[in-house]
């Protein structure tokens, strides 16, 4: 079982990426249970969207605590509280890359990928709608899924423009970790940036 | 088909399956997206049904009253606050004989205002008359969808089935999920035929004024029908395995509790958070189990006497309270083990004769969508000692309850 935490702010889309990331374990014949947990139901308040999959039902219904995979889409909720709470010794991490807020302390062992995710969004989409570019992103820095089975997600989830715009803004995210996950020997992933 | 859905777009589907003539419906956190699902459907061509907009649950709960009366098939969901506004007609639905059917996206009640998950919506209006059933994941909220309309609209039940699924975890979450074909629903659900109907050719009077010469006798016959609905809903589940291969409904579900000392029983999609912990506390060799509650109205006491009574101990794990008293499951599953003394009673819980009762504790838990881990799971079967508890709260702040004044 892999658990993945999305931290993201109430109106940025995280049900959405959690779905269409939930979407491409479907196509590869995983079990997916992706749920939202709102804080304050409104524009803007932190809240977080989950992933829980298994190669059987998931059974379990508690939020994560302990995740294998963190999606940070908004970096600003660094400040205000540990987004890495709880998360795996040797966890991987996606972060929004915002220049104000760099990496937050971590153990050796977790990779940190800090992702122009929100340049992709507003160069491919026109709009800062980052999730599909930080997708592209966990799919390059976790291996956990194919590229075709998160594209595919995509375009069940869009159609006409927006599923173009999509792909190539996911296409982006995982072309820009590529090489610095080849790049990077074992015990030195800690910070690529 | 297998198709990854969020919870509420499932419930769409199995309702659009059913083919209710009427849809009514006001929005209510966390049951929206249900009606969203259907009204899309229905606006877009996809489903044939007349959706009708209101301004309240109580209309929306009186507009589907109307629609059944006059012999069609109908649909309506609602949560919390919703279902309160609705008490009203709810109690009509059932005195009435019409086999409603709703979804209840189970919320916790306000004050506090709070939109997460707790059964104390349900509960409230446990004693209305209508059937209730707990989904415990999105496949069983499917499920009893279909059930619901065969249950209800049998001609010796004609009472109305709220089918209810924990919001949020169930109404938001998606998972893979079988959506049956309209065929294999069709083989299971035949049209509603009604017993009787609002006809101008044929007047009928529904809920008229009865003196005391003839109240109670309307009451007395629902409780006795509620004891048909518990010889019905087994042959159902089987026929529904026939059709769809899953084994889905019943009255309870029994999970590895044959040779277990200590035994959770919940209600709703806490019992798959058991079922891990189960696992989990087996395999270290620790003999617990988990008696799921699919269906709480009519209440199964024989199927739970027969599930418990050679258990030394037993806690009752629920989402609700009965404020100024012991909780309702708890309180219920204890009658279970006693003597009736009513004959009218009997069938609920025969005369087992006490020789053999469990310790049977109570707890509260998660109200409020105070979320429910796994350690809370572990801190119930951890508390259950050789004595019984009435009240304990798991996950409770006591920080929270020192004055500040």
């Amino acid at each position: 079982m892999k658990e993945i935490r999305i931290h993201a702010r109430a109106g940025q889309g995280a049900i959405t990426t959690a779905t269409i990331l939930g979407y491409a374990y479907f196509i590869e014949g995983k079990f997916p249970y992706a749920f939202p947990n709102f804080g304050a139901a409104r524009m803007g308040a932190p809240m977080n969207a989950f992933v829980r999959v298994d190669n059987k039902p998931v059974r379990l219904r508690s939020q994560i605590y302990e995740p294998d995979y963190l999606l940070i889409s908004d970096a600003t909720l660094l400040r205000g509280f540990n987004c890495f709470k709880g998360f795996k010794d040797n966890g991987i991490a996606i972060i929004n890359e915002h220049e104000d807020f760099p990496i937050p302390e971590h153990k050796p062992a977790q990779q940190i990928y800090v992702v122009p995710a929100q340049a992709i969004a507003m160069e491919t989409i026109g709009r800062p709608l980052s999730n599909t570019a930080l997708l592209g992103a966990f799919v390059a820095a976790t291996s956990e899924l194919k590229l075709d089975s998160l594209l595919e997600s995509i375009k069940h989830r869009f159609s006409g423009k927006a599923a173009e715009q999509n792909l190539l803004a996911a296409r982006k995210g995982y072309d820009y970790i590529v090489p610095k996950k080849t790049a990077q020997p074992k015990k030195a992933l800690a910070v690529a940036k | 088909m297998r198709e990854l859905l969020e919870g509420s777009e499932a419930v769409a589907e199995a309702v659009r399956l059913c083919k209710p003539g009427v849809v009514s419906a006001y929005p209510i956190t966390p049951q929206t997206h249900i009606v969203e699902g259907l009204a899309a459907m229905i606006a877009d061509g996809k489903f044939t049904s007349q959706f009708v907009n209101v301004e309240s649950e109580h209309s929306a709960a009186s507009v589907v009253l109307g629609s059944v009366a006059t012999g069609v098939r109908s649909f309506t969901a609602t949560s919390s606050q919703g279902l309160l506004l609705m008490a009203e007609v709810v109690f009509n639905i059932a005195g009435m004989r019409l086999p409603v059917i709703m979804t209840c996206a189970n919320r916790a009640i306000s004050a506090p205002l709070n939109i997460w998950n707790d059964h104390q919506d349900a509960i409230t209006v446990r004693d209305s008359g209508w059937i209730q059933m707990h989904a415990e994941n999105i496949q069983e909220a499917l499920d009893l969808h279909i059930q619901a309309y065969r249950i209800g609209e049998s001609p010796k039940i004609m009472l109305p089935v709220m089918v209810n699924m924990d919001g949020f975890i169930l109404t938001h979450g998606l998972e893979v999920v079988d959506v049956p074909t309209q065929a294999q629903v069709d083989s299971f659900l035949p049209a509603y035929t009604p017993l009787y109907k609002l006809d101008v050719n044929n007047p009928l009077t529904f809920g008229p004024l009865v003196d005391p010469d003839y109240y109670m006798e309307a009451r007395y016959a629902i409780h006795q029908t509620h004891k048909d609905v518990l010889k019905l809903i087994p042959l159902v589940k089987d026929e529904f395995q026939k059709v769809f291969g899953r084994p889905t409904g019943g009255l309870i579900e029994g999970y590895r509790i044959d040779d277990a000392e200590k035994v959770i029983v919940a209600m709703g999609s806490v019992c798959g958070t058991i079922k891990d912990v189960v696992d989990s506390l087996r395999s270290k060799g620790k003999k617990v189990g988990l008696l799921k509650i699919i269906t709480y109205r009519p209440f199964p006491a024989d199927a739970i006497y027969q599930a418990l009574k050679d258990i030394p101990k037993v806690a009752v794990l629920e989402k609700a309270v009965s404020l100024g008293s012991y909780s309702p499951v708890l309180t219920e599953i204890r009658s279970a083990f006693s003597k009736p003394e009513g004959s009218g009673l009997a069938s609920y819980s025969q005369s087992h004769g006490k020789k053999k009762s469990p310790v049977i504790s109570g707890f509260v838990i998660g109200l409020g969508g105070r979320d429910i881990t796994i350690d809370s799971i572990k801190e119930v079967y951890k508390r259950l000692g050789p004595k019984p508890i009435s009240e304990e709260y798991i996950d409770l702040k006591p920080e929270l309850l020192e004055e500040h004044i």
